[in-house]
C-alpha cells in the first residue's frame, strides 16, 4: 500500500465515520440551539426579563400615563407604560427653546420670581390631583427644589398653567404632596433659613438661634385649580425631606420626614448623622385650620411671585404678592408632634388604609412602621419623651406598629399595591423589596440597575392603587445601555408586579434625573376632556389676527407690531419693509388652522431668541431686535405640508432715520420703493 | 440499537423547535388588525356625487338667499378660509370659489367642508385637485351652523337671490 492509498483509505474511513454521525450531530445541534433559545421562557427570565409583557404593537396605545419628574432638567416627562415610549416633555421650570417656553413674550411671566426671571430649576416630585383619595386626572403638581416654587400642570393641555413661589423657604424638597381631595399641596423647606422678614445677614453658625423651617399649605381651587398659600407653619430649624398626607381614617393629618435634627450647618454628611433617631413630624392640619380661623395666624411681610396662565388670552401673567399668614407651631402646641425615626429618614409613606406610616431611615438597617391609631392614643395619653424646641416628642414604642428587620441597605421610598404589600427601594443594596405590611415579613426582592431612588406604582400613593406595574427610577446607569461618553442618560426599570414574584420586563432611559413619578390608567387622562385645538373664535389674545384680512404691521414709536397669520403653507404678511435699526419687532403670530396636530413654527435670522411653536388657534409672540441693516429671512420651522419649504418670507431692515415707508403684503409685489436710502 | 434513542432525540428537538417558534403569530396578527383606517380607505362604497358626511339631498333643500346667514358666513370664512381661497375664480392655495355652487351639489360642498379628510382620500376629483394644489384642505373644525353660513355666502357669491 502506497502512502497515497493510505491517505485515500483514511479519508474513506473518516467519511464513513462522519456520515454515520450526521443524524446524531444534527439532533444534538438542534437541541443545543433550542435549549438556550427557549430558556428565557423559564429560568432565564429572572436575569433577562420578559420583554413581551412590555410590548405594545405599533399603532396601539399604552395602558398607563407615567408623569416623571425631570430632576435637574427642570421639566416633566410623560411616558407610556408598559412600552416606555416617551410621549412628551412638558416644560415647567426651565426654558425650552423647542417650544418657545420662556422665550415667547407670553410665557416669560411664568418663570418670574421675586429674584426676577429664573430660567432653570430642579424638578423633583410629581403629584396627581385627587378626589376622595383617588386620582382624578385633572392636574399634576411639581416642585422646584432650588428657587422654591410649586407648579400646576393642566392635563387638558399638558401645559404648565400656574407657578407659585414659596417665601420663607430655602429649597422646596418636601413637596408637592397633597391631601385626599387636593385641598392642599404642601411645600416644606429643605434648608431651614432665617425667615424672609428677619435679618438674614447673620453668621452661618448661628443656625440654632436664627434658622427656622417653614411648611407652606397651598390651597387648590377644586374648579379652576388656582393655588394660594393658605398658611405656613413655622417650625424648628431642621431639614424637611419628604411628606405624605393621611388618608381615609388619618385624613386631616400630614406626615413629614425630617433630618439634621442636630441642626448642623456644615459637613452634614457627618454632622447631621450623629443622632440615633431623627423625626417624622405629624401635622394635624385640621387643627391648624381651626387656629387660622380663630385668628392665631401672624401676617408676615414677604415677597413672592404668583404666575398664572390664561387659556383665553394664551398668555401668562405674574403678580408679586407681599404677605403670608404664619402659624408658629412651638406656640400652638397641638398642631405638630415629632415621632422618633431611625437615622435620617427620607421617605415617609402612608399605606392605602391610612393606618400605617412607613419611615425609611436612609442610614438604617430596618424599616419602622408606625400606627396612626397608636399615635392618636399616645397623644391622648401624653406618652411623650420630652420636647424638641417646644414640640412634643412621642415615645418611639408608643407610636410604633413594628419594624421590618434586615430588609436591605439604604431604604428610601415605599409604594403600595393595595393588596397588603409595600414595596421599598434600597439605594445601597440596589434592589426593590416587597414586604407584607401586617406581618412585616419580606416576601420578594429584585435587583435594580443601579442604585434605585424613587419607585412608582400607578396610584401607589392613593386609596386605590392599580398594582400591575412598578417602575424603579435609578441613580446610576453605568453599563446598562450603549455608552455615550462620560455623561449617560439615567435608567429606569419596569417590573410586572401582578403575580407573587416581581418580574423585570423593560429597561428604558429617561431625561434629566427622574426622582418621584406617578402614573394613572390611560383612560382617566385621555378621556378628561383633553384639547386638540384652541378654538380660533374664542381667542382673546390682545394681538390676535382672525384672518388674513386683519393682518397688518403697526408702528408705535420704535416698536413694530406684526399681526401675522399662518396656515398651510404661508404667512400673511410675508413681505415686510420699513423696519429700522433701533426698532423692537414683535411678531404676534396666529395659527389659523383648526385641525389637530397642525402646529406652525416661526423663526427669524439672527434673533437672540428661540423659535415659536404655535398650536392651532393660538397666538404667540416673538420679540426680535434687528442688529444690522439688511435682508432677514423668516420661515416656518415645523414641517406642515408638502409646501412647507415654501412657507417663508422676508423682512427688510433699513438704517435708523431711513425714509423707507412701513409696508407689508402677501401675494402681491409692492410698487418698487427706493432700493437703498442709506447713502 | 442506537436508532430508537436517535428518534427520541430528534422528536424532542423538533418539539422544542415548534415550541420556540410558537410565540410569534399572536403579535403579528395584532398588527395587521390595527392598521390605521385612513391607510386602507375603501373607495368602493364612495358616492362622488354626494361626498361623505352627514349631508344629503334630503337635508339640504335651500330656498331664497338668507342675507343674514351669508353675512355671518363671510365673517367666518375671513378667519378660516380666505387664507387659501379667493372669492373669484382665481386659484390661490386652493381653487377660487366663483361658481362652486353651480359645479357641486349643496350636500357635496357641506360634506367636504365639514369632513374633508375621508373625501380627500376617496373622491377622484378631489384627488386630482390635490395633485395640482399639493396641500390637503385643512379640517377647520366648522360647526354645523358655521358650515351652513359659509355655504350661504358661497351662494351669495355666485349670485343667488
Amino acid at each position: 500500500m502506497s502512502s497515497n492509498d493510505f491517505i485515500i483509505h483514511k479519508q474513506r474511513n473518516m467519511k464513513r465515520t462522519i456520515s454515520h454521525c450526521v443524524p446524531w450531530l444534527g439532533a444534538i445541534l438542534i437541541l443545543a440551539i433550542c435549549l438556550p433559545a427557549c430558556k428565557p421562557k423559564n429560568a432565564g427570565n429572572v436575569a433577562m426579563g420578559d420583554a413581551s409583557k412590555a410590548y405594545v404593537p405599533p399603532g396601539k396605545h399604552d395602558e398607563f400615563y407615567n408623569f416623571v419628574s425631570g430632576g435637574f432638567s427642570g421639566q416633566m416627562s410623560v411616558y407610556g407604560l408598559p412600552s416606555g415610549r416617551l410621549l412628551r416633555v412638558v416644560p415647567v421650570f426651565s426654558v425650552d427653546p423647542e417650544k418657545g417656553w420662556g422665550y415667547s413674550e407670553e410665557t416669560k411671566p411664568m418663570l418670574n420670581t421675586s429674584h426676577g426671571f429664573v430660567p432653570w430649576d430642579d424638578l423633583h416630585h410629581t403629584e396627581m390631583s385627587q378626589t376622595n383619595g383617588e386620582i382624578n386626572g385633572k392636574w399634576v403638581f411639581a416642585n422646584a427644589n432650588n428657587t422654591p416654587r410649586l407648579a400646576r400642570i393642566d392635563l387638558k393641555t399638558f401645559r404648565t398653567a400656574e407657578i407659585i413661589e414659596l417665601p420663607n423657604s430655602g429649597g422646596n424638597h418636601s413637596s408637592p404632596f397633597g391631601t385626599e381631595n387636593s385641598e392642599y399641596i404642601v411645600a416644606g423647606t429643605r434648608f431651614s433659613v432665617p425667615a424672609d422678614d428677619a435679618n438674614g445677614d447673620v453668621p452661618i453658625n448661628t443656625y440654632k438661634e436664627n434658622f427656622k423651617g417653614h411648611i407652606s399649605f397651598v390651597s387648590v381651587n377644586q374648579e379652576s385649580g388656582e393655588m394660594n398659600i393658605a398658611f405656613q407653619l413655622k417650625t424648628p430649624g431642621v431639614n424637611f425631606d419628604l411628606a405624605r398626607c393621611g388618608r381615609a381614617k388619618s385624613h386631616g393629618w400630614f406626615f413629614f420626614s425630617c433630618y439634621n435634627t442636630e441642626q448642623a450647618n456644615t459637613l452634614l454628611e457627618v454632622n447631621a448623622s450623629q443622632r440615633d433617631k431623627d423625626f417624622i413630624m405629624a401635622v394635624n392640619w385640621k387643627k391648624a385650620e381651626e387656629y387660622l380661623k380663630a385668628g392665631k395666624g401672624k401676617k408676615v411681610k414677604v415677597k413672592y411671585a404668583h404666575n398664572k396662565w390664561n387659556e383665553a388670552t394664551h398668555s401668562g401673567s405674574s403678580t408679586i404678592k407681599t404677605e403670608v399668614t404664619v402659624l408658629d407651631v412651638s406656640e400652638l402646641k397641638d398642631i405638630c408632634y415629632f415621632i422618633p425615626c431611625p437615622k435620617s429618614p427620607h421617605g415617609c409613606d402612608v399605606d392605602p388604609t391610612g393606618e400605617f406610616i412607613v419611615g425609611s431611615g436612609k442610614l438604617a438597617a430596618l424599616i419602622p412602621v408606625f400606627s396612626f391609631d397608636k399615635l392618636q392614643q399616645a397623644i391622648a395619653s401624653k406618652a411623650y419623651d420630652g420636647e424638641y424646641e417646644g414640640i412634643p416628642v412621642v415615645k418611639y414604642e408608643a407610636a410604633l406598629y413594628g419594624e421590618v428587620q434586615k430588609p436591605g441597605l439604604g431604604p428610601l421610598h415605599t409604594e403600595f399595591d393595595g393588596k397588603g404589600n409595600a414595596y421599598t427601594s434600597f439605594f445601597v443594596s440596589s434592589e426593590v423589596v416587597k414586604w407584607n405590611i401586617k406581618d412585616l415579613k419580606v416576601v420578594d426582592r429584585v435587583p435594580t440597575y443601579y442604585s434605585v431612588g424613587h419607585l412608582c406604582i400607578p396610584g401607589g400613593n392613593t386609596r386605590k392603587p392599580s398594582p400591575k406595574y412598578l417602575i424603579a427610577y435609578n441613580k446610576i446607569t453605568k453599563d446598562r445601555y450603549l455608552p455615550t461618553g462620560p455623561e449617560l442618560a439615567q435608567s429606569a426599570q419596569l417590573y410586572d408586579i401582578s403575580g407573587d414574584k416581581m418580574q423585570m420586563i423593560l429597561d428604558f432611559p429617561t431625561i434629566g434625573e427622574p426622582h418621584y413619578a406617578q402614573a394613572a390608567p390611560a383612560d382617566l387622562i385621555k378621556n378628561n376632556g383633553q384639547l386638540k385645538i384652541f378654538k380660533i373664535g374664542e381667542n382673546k389674545h390682545p394681538y390676535v389676527t382672525k384672518g388674513e384680512a386683519e393682518s397688518k404691521v403697526v408702528r408705535q414709536g420704535n416698536q413694530v407690531h406684526v399681526y401675522m397669520t399662518s396656515i398651510r403653507s404661508h404667512f400673511a404678511p410675508d413681505n415686510i419693509e420699513g423696519v429700522k435699526l433701533g426698532d423692537e419687532v414683535y411678531f404676534h403670530i396666529t395659527n389659523l388652522e383648526q385641525d389637530w396636530d397642525v402646529p406652525h413654527g416661526f423663526a427669524v435670522k439672527g434673533a437672540a431668541n428661540a423659535e415659536l411653536l404655535i398650536m392651532p388657534g393660538e397666538t404667540t409672540t416673538l420679540k426680535w431686535v434687528p442688529d444690522r441693516v439688511g435682508m432677514f429671512p423668516m420661515y416656518c420651522t415645523d414641517f406642515c405640508s408638502a409646501l412647507h419649504q415654501e412657507m417663508q418670507g422676508y423682512i427688510r431692515v433699513s438704517p435708523a432715520g431711513s425714509n423707507v415707508p412701513l409696508s407689508f403684503s402677501v401675494g402681491t409685489n409692492q410698487p418698487k420703493a427706493p432700493a437703498a436710502t442709506n447713502k | 440499537m442506537k436508532q430508537p434513542i436517535f428518534t427520541v432525540l430528534t422528536a424532542v428537538a423538533l418539539t422544542m423547535l415548534m415550541a420556540c417558534g410558537g410565540q410569534e403569530p399572536a403579535s403579528s396578527e395584532g398588527q395587521t388588525k390595527n392598521a390605521p383606517k385612513s391607510m386602507v380607505a375603501d373607495a368602493s362604497s364612495y358616492d362622488p356625487k354626494r361626498g361623505e358626511g352627514k349631508y344629503n339631498a334630503g337635508n339640504t333643500a335651500f330656498g331664497a338667499l338668507d342675507a343674514g346667514l351669508a353675512g355671518k358666513g363671510e365673517a367666518i370664512a375671513g378667519t378660516k378660509c380666505f387664507s387659501c381661497h379667493k372669492t373669484t375664480d382665481e386659484r390661490l392655495v386652493g381653487p377660487g370659489w366663483k361658481g362652486v355652487t353651480a359645479r357641486r351639489q349643496p350636500y357635496w360642498i357641506l360634506n367636504f367642508i365639514t369632513n374633508p379628510d375621508p373625501m380627500i382620500d376617496k373622491d377622484p376629483e378631489v384627488q386630482a385637485q390635490l395633485e395640482l394644489c399639493l396641500v390637503r384642505m385643512p379640517n377647520q373644525n366648522l360647526s354645523d351652523d358655521e358650515a351652513r353660513q359659509i355655504f350661504e355666502f358661497m351662494r351669495k357669491n355666485d349670485g343667488t337671490k
